[in-house]
């Protein structure tokens, strides 16, 4: 299967900032990219590459295997974009933004008309559909600014931040969104600042940073790369410290950090060794204030692959 | 998997006119617009009229019909200055991205943009001239040329709204393409819309006399108030109007193209 998306050693100066060091990324069809990393880092770059509002100094681009340097004409017709602002008309109803769209797709006006409401019905915006954009919420506007992206039935979706400045049930109403989309069968490039967003909505994560890849793979696999998952007890004071270890030692290798009254364990068989814990920990009546099974999140990862980094000046 | 065939866009003419019926949109439904450009020329044309218009000597001609010529032509030239504010909101906003990333000939969002604008300072010139009418300005040749004069301040409208376009790409940013606007200012005042050039000293009346909204007025009022032939007067304008069109489309496009 040709990759949806294939860029080798893409480069991109603006003056002396460099945006894109060389981007290396692979995306297979029938799946969610998230491109996760720092202000900065080159995410909306990429992004605006791909959209072929921006012309790479170097490497090669190709967007379902179609050329985005030499012929960008066509990589416009398999792609619709949504920004990181919503853009769209406030003096016209929703309705007549989706039609504008559609027909710049090249739709006549009945297929621009069909377009539109298939796309309002699919975002829950067929009530609001006549009212002029002026009237909306800022989260309307978002899944409007999303629908625009659609109307032109893209191969290919590019999302630049799509829930930044969004409230939490908006944010999660175009997660619903996206989700459904994806469901259906496009193709989604998505950036990001949120690492639930893209553990939430995203097959593969491409974590970037100074405009490299400095990791890849799904979810699961970069949260595996910062180790398994860990059962962490918490005892009431320094007198429970030592019963505790000598009960756990039973089930696993433990580390206790007596200060913070802390006590973790491996547990490579995740609930199963929460519950042997738990056990254990009973038959020797440690007085403990709290036990969890604790996943690491692709927070740590994040952190952990660009830590490194401090000040940089934004794309 | 091959490449999917995706349909072709629209042709240049379609979707010019499918981004110019937003521009248009946005005008009949923000009232603002519309009030905002008239009252730049109404109240100018009723202070000009009425405070300044009985000290002004103009030698003659009665300053009604001397002056309504040179305001319709800066009227056009005002009207055009939103273009500027429109332009640069529509590039930092990211609306320009998102018509970018369409597949549409990329010079259908400039030419819809200037359509809409000068459908719009059309229906703001026509209103300023029935106005002008009611303050007693009349035309002396004729209607044919009184038409003819009104088709030359839209067309000066017209290469007006390029220059603010390029403008309002140029800058990018809505507060900096205000500014760029009064650009406008030294070129309605330094002419001969509201006095006659003689009376300026002489190193402004150099300028005065050539720049082009002076020589676009001159035509205006030549078509209306003296008997013709004009062809001097109106060769001169065009030739300005159609330099202006050239260099303004050749920055408004190079930029967009680079933005």
């Amino acid at each position: 299967m040709t990759p949806v998306l294939q860029s080798e050693g893409l480069v991109k100066r603006f003056g002396d900032v460099t945006a894109l060091a060389g981007l290396d990324l692979v995306a297979e069809p029938g799946r969610v990219v998230a491109l996760l990393g720092p202000n900065g880092a080159g995410k909306t770059t990429f992004v605006r590459s791909v959209a072929t509002l921006v012309r790479p100094d170097g490497g090669t681009l190709r967007v379902a295997g179609i050329d985005a340097v030499r012929d960008p004409a066509r990589v416009r017709r398999i792609i619709g974009l949504a920004g990181q602002h919503a853009t769209v008309e406030a003096a016209m109803t929703g309705r007549e933004n989706l039609e504008m769209i559609a027909r710049l797709f090249g739709q006549g006006r009945r297929a621009a008309r069909a377009s539109a409401r298939n796309v309002l019905e699919r975002l829950a915006l067929d009530e609001a559909a006549d009212r002029l954009v002026r009237t909306y919420s800022g989260g309307m506007r978002r899944r409007l600014d999303l629908g625009a992206s659609l109307v032109g039935a893209p191969r290919l979706l590019l999302l630049d931040e799509p829930t930044t400045g969004l409230d939490p049930r908006s944010r999660i109403g175009l997660w619903d969104a996206i989700g459904d989309l994806v469901a259906g069968g496009t193709d989604v490039l998505l950036t990001t600042q949120y690492l639930d967003e893209a553990d939430r909505l995203a097959d593969q994560v491409v974590i970037i940073d100074r405009g490299r890849v400095v990791a890849e793979g799904t979810p699961r696999e970069l949260k595996s790369r910062v180790g398994g998952d860990l059962v962490e007890v918490r005892v009431r004071d320094h007198a429970a410290v030592a019963p505790a270890a000598r009960a756990l030692e039973g089930v696993g290798p433990v580390q206790t950090d007596a200060s913070s009254l802390l006590l973790t364990m491996p547990a490579g068989n995740g609930p199963d060794d929460l519950v042997k814990a738990v056990h254990a920990l009973a038959g020797h009546h440690a007085a403990i204030a709290d036990i969890a099974l604790r996943r690491p999140t692709l927070d740590e990862v994040f952190l952990s692959l660009t830590a490194a980094t401090p000040e940089r000046s934004p794309t | 998997m091959a490449v999917t065939q995706a349909p072709a866009g629209p042709g240049l003419a379609t979707a010019s006119w499918v981004v110019a019926q937003r521009g248009l949109r946005r005008t009949l439904r923000t009232p603002q617009i519309i009030v905002m450009g008239l009252v730049q020329s109404v109240a100018f044309l009723l202070i000009f009229r009425y405070v300044f218009g009985g000290a002004i000597d103009t030698r003659g001609a009665g300053y009604v019909d001397y002056m309504i010529p040179g305001l319709l032509t800066v009227s056009g030239l005002f009207a055009g200055m939103s273009a500027a504010v429109a332009v640069a909101d529509d590039a930092a906003s990211g609306y320009l991205d998102r018509l970018r990333s369409l597949p549409m000939p990329r010079t259908a969002v400039i030419a819809g943009q200037v359509l809409a604008d000068t459908v719009r300072l059309t229906l703001i010139l026509a209103v300023s001239a029935a106005l002008a009418f009611a303050v007693g300005f009349r035309v002396h040749e004729g209607w044919a040329a009184a038409l003819a004069a009104f088709g030359l301040c839209v067309l000066f409208g017209f290469a007006f709204v390029w220059t603010f376009v390029a403008l309002g790409l140029l800058t990018a940013n809505p507060q900096a393409a205000q500014g760029a606007g009064f650009l406008a200012l030294p070129l309605s005042f330094v002419s001969s819309a509201y006095v006659p050039v003689e009376t300026m000293p002489g190193w402004l009346r150099g300028f005065a006399e050539n720049q082009p909204v002076t020589v676009m007025m001159d035509a205006v009022r030549a078509l209306t108030q003296d008997p013709g032939p004009h062809t001097g007067e109106i060769t001169r304008a065009l030739a300005w109007t159609a330099g202006i069109i050239i260099v303004s489309a050749a920055v408004a496009v190079a930029r967009f193209r680079r933005i």
